[in-house]
């Protein structure tokens, strides 16, 4: 290793050139052992206060566009006294200090940063006030309790002033005390406001630096050539060609591929391309949209049970009225606009990994194995995240960029095509699901019964999970079924389609609640009812859910759309939020027009208003591409969809109108990031219903010629 | 060797002239501000100004670059300073913002030709240019803040 290497790693591993003294914070120990354990544990906090007196928060959630890098640090300030920007911002190392504890591991999903972090970093931050505070009390012979914080300073009632620098080393001595007082909600400065966003400056200067934009001393390049068929692999392979290219340094057969190593990515880009390869399909050869859909069709099997209240195939067997319907969704692709990345550094003593990621110890336990290392040899940088959706939970890109720098000796950055992402994505998985409704003689509903059938994601990623349980991540949006009905059945039966699926934003909230949501639209034409006044009686057991729906159509003026606009909605609870949709379209040449959506949300308390908003835009958009267009189609095992032209996302020229009405209140904080995304399809496809009649009971719209 | 102004600044680069502009300002002289989204011209994360016009540097070659100026978003101001540049802070555009120096960038160019852009305007110069995030709403209204701070508002 070249001593700029060294250099380099010694500087980027490092958070500010000056003197930094760790606190010893709470929740970044290991449980029972006690907190005067020495400053071992710096690397476990998530604040570092400098003798410098700069402040530092090491962000333990990607940044990948929702706000963390914002979000956490308000929390911190909060209870610190100081002002945002008065916080430096680093992205943690791997660790298990960084646990989310909603989710067991290090990992940013299931729209949970804020709600993991409510608490453990308002404690954090309230820890450390209280130990600069004792630090500078002790100093000046004075109680602890009559002094406060005032922007970064320790101050005395009599006016005296110590910095948070001066003060941090001897409060990093003191015990850590368990019991501090939190902010009162009341005296919030920050929470609940709209401070501006920190990674804002380095997003319009082009410095903020992504997985793709790492740059090391001696780093060569790396294309990937994967094989066609999903699970297929390289049965025989001639480079001759590709090793006479102009850079070209090595070919290395990695466990996901050919990778060639260049000089530049352009020049393995071209050799790659000339590549000689074989290809063995594997057990996908043969299969294709009409196989993957005929085995979820007719899958047997025992369900599992999600919820069961009463007896719901009873009553369905003797009622009066029962009504069926049979929805289906299709496969797709997450699009992030940065393509899969990773930059490995693999040396004999341990490796360096800088990536994109949404899930650090399972990329650190990944590049490990790949290197022949043990987990601590391997250091995690995260970069921001060029979009996340869920795409980087997975962490297939990570083994042939730590293989091809282990083969070459030098650090190698892989990066994937934007063909290689589309047509080798982790996939949202599938579904063909029953709902089945039953009215007794007056015209109640008695029964409601949905059956879904799918791959499970958490099968493959955390198996564990399932061996205990159903998977919890299959069943969203339908198993908290909120209407007043007595007879309930949620039932899930898995089923493995043969290729890999990934959880992708809003998860199962997005293919349940598109059933769950217009079946009630069904159950309420059959029962010649108004949607929303169906919906409204079956609900006032919900205040959350109907307060977020009244609000909707409120502000929607539903019921008194414009000449020529049509009305639908949709009502969903997902990760401790509450919300509800109406959308407002035009059916235009036999095609859906979407004018406004308009969405209430009732998130409880709200930490950034301005980042709330902006992730329910974005929820919106990312769901309405679902819905109007988004399809990966299987032939013979291969991916037809590859670049943003046969898969198509909404650009500008097509968005709605959108309107976010947030309800305040002071519970605690419900996920943001992705419950908007679930209600669109089901608000547009009622919207449809009621403009034409019709109803739309597959996805994407685009398959379907309307009137 | 080929010859290239990049902001402001000559430069020679030793790359096969097929190789488009995107990994030249990328690989070769490290200005990674300029992004990778889908090599075939779709998305717009490469947008970069060649004499003034907005193109898809990923399907530009360096050679047809070589006569031109090239303005890449680190060239747009050195301070953050662009109208465009102010608005987008202003209005918190960006939230993954991969897409933004591509945004940014059309909207700079956008702005020179029609200082005074409609709705309308702003689609047409814009549609190129994926934000996968779907911060349309916000770029469209950074827009017309752009050209509101450009004209001394």
């Amino acid at each position: 290793m070249s001593l700029d290497r060294r250099a380099f790693l010694k500087s980027s591993a490092c958070v500010s050139g000056g003197l930094i003294i760790a606190l010893h914070l709470p929740g970044c120990s290991k449980p029972g052992r006690t907190s005067g354990e020495p400053k071992t544990v710096a690397a476990n906090a998530w604040l570092r206060i400098g003798t410098d007196n700069t402040i530092t928060f090491l962000c333990d959630r990607s940044e990948m566009g929702q706000g963390v890098y914002t979000a956490l640090p308000t929390l911190i300030a909060e209870e610190l006294g100081v002002d945002l920007g008065r916080i430096r911002i680093d992205f943690a190392p791997a660790g298990d200090a960084y646990k989310n504890d909603l989710l067991g591991t290090q990992i940013t999903g299931g729209s949970t940063s804020v709600r993991d972090a409510w608490l453990k970093l308002r404690r954090a931050g309230a820890q450390a006030r209280t130990m600069l505070i004792s630090a500078a009390a002790r100093e000046w012979g004075i109680r602890a309790a009559v002094c406060r914080v005032e922007n970064g300073f320790v101050v005395s009632p009599t006016g005296k002033r110590a910095s948070f620098g001066a003060c941090a080393e001897a409060a990093a001595r003191l015990p850590v005390p368990n019991d501090v007082k939190l902010t009162d909600p009341g005296n919030f400065r920050l929470i609940g406001t709209s401070v501006r966003r920190l990674d804002t400056p380095l997003k319009v200067d082009g410095s903020a630096r992504y997985g793709i934009d790492v740059r090391l001393p001696e780093m060569l390049y790396a294309a990937l050539a994967q094989p066609p068929a999903l699970g297929g692999k390289a049965a025989s392979f001639d480079d001759s060609k590709a090793r006479a290219l102009p850079g070209v340094k090595a070919v290395v057969q990695t466990s996901s591929g050919i990778a060639v190593v260049a000089t530049s990515w352009w020049q393995a880009l071209k050799a790659r391309d000339v590549l000689a390869i074989k290809w063995d399909d594997g057990a996908n050869g043969a299969l294709n949209d009409g196989v993957i859909l005929r085995g979820l069709e007719r899958a047997t099997g025992t369900a599992q049970s999600a919820r069961r209240d009463g007896d719901a195939d009873a009553v369905i067997k003797s009622a009066a009225r029962v009504v069926k319907a049979e929805y289906q969704l299709p496969l797709l692709a997450h699009a992030t606009l940065e393509p899969q990345n990773c930059t490995a550094d693999v040396r004999a003593e341990g490796c360096d990994i800088y990536v994109p990621t949404q899930i650090q110890q399972v990329a650190q336990q990944a590049a490990a194995s790949a290197a022949g290392l043990k987990p601590e040899q391997v250091r995690v940088h995260t970069t921001f995240l060029g979009g996340g959706f869920g795409r980087r939970l997975d962490v297939d890109f990570v083994p042939a960029a730590v293989e091809a720098s282990k083969a070459v000796g030098k650090p190698v950055k892989l990066l994937w095509t934007r063909e290689d992402d589309t047509t080798h994505d982790v996939y949202r998985p599938p579904a063909f699901d029953t709902a089945i409704g039953a009215f007794d003689k007056s015209g109640k509903l008695i029964a409601w019964k949905l059956r879904l059938v799918g791959p499970s994601v958490t099968a493959r990623l955390f198996p564990a999970v399932v061996a205990k349980s159903i998977d919890p991540f299959a069943i969203e949006a339908a198993a908290n079924y909120p209407y007043d009905v007595p007879n309930v059945s949620v039932e899930y039966l898995r089923h493995e389609i043969g290729i890999n699926v990934g959880y992708m934003r809003s998860v199962s909230h997005a293919l349940n609640c598109f059933v769950a949501e217009s079946f009630m639209d069904e159950l309420a034409a059959s029962a010649r009812r108004d949607p929303l006044e169906f919906r409204r009686a079956l609900l006032s057991k919900q205040p959350r859910y109907l307060k977020a729906l009244e609000l909707a159509a409120q502000e929607a003026r539903y019921g008194a759309a414009p000449k020529g606009r049509f009305h639908g909605l949709a009502v969903m609870s997902g990760y401790d939020t509450y919300m509800a949709q109406v959308a407002e379209i035009s059916l235009e040449n036999g095609k859906v027009r979407v004018h406004r959506i308009v969405c209430a949300v009732d998130c409880g308390q709200v930490v950034n208003r301005d980042i709330v908003v902006a992730q329910v835009e974005s929820g919106i958009i990312f769901g309405l591409s679902s819905t109007l267009w988004g399809e990966i189609n299987i032939q013979r095992g291969r991916v037809q969809q590859t670049n943003f032209d046969t898969y198509r996302v909404l650009r500008i020229n097509e968005i709605p109108r959108i309107d976010v009405l947030l309800l305040d209140n002071r519970a605690p904080p419900g996920g943001i990031g992705e419950p908007s995304t679930a209600l669109v399809a089901p608000a547009v496809c009622n919207a449809i219903h009621a403009a034409s009649g019709r109803r739309l009971r597959s996805l994407p719209l685009a398959r379907h010629k309307l009137a | 060797m080929i010859k290239l102004n990049v902001n402001g600044k000559d430069t020679e680069v030793d790359v096969d002239s097929d190789t488009p502009l995107l990994w030249v300002l990328r690989d070769t002289l490290g200005l990674t501000g300029t992004k990778y989204g889908c090599g075939a011209a779709l998305c717009g994360a490469c947008t970069v100004h060649l004499d003034g016009q907005a193109v898809r540097s990923c399907r530009t070659p360096v050679s047809a670059a070589a006569a031109g100026k090239i303005t890449t978003i680190e060239g747009l101001s050195s301070d953050r300073s662009h109208p465009v540049q102010k608005a987008w802070i202003e209005l918190d555009v960006p939230q993954c913002g991969y897409c933004q120096s591509g945004q940014i960038m059309s909207a700079a160019a956008l702005l020179a030709h029609t200082p005074q852009p409609s709705d309308a305007d702003i689609d047409a110069a814009m549609s190129g240019n994926i934000c996968r995030c779907g911060t349309y709403q916000r770029i469209r209204a950074a827009i017309h803040r752009a050209a509101q701070l450009k004209s001394g508002g």
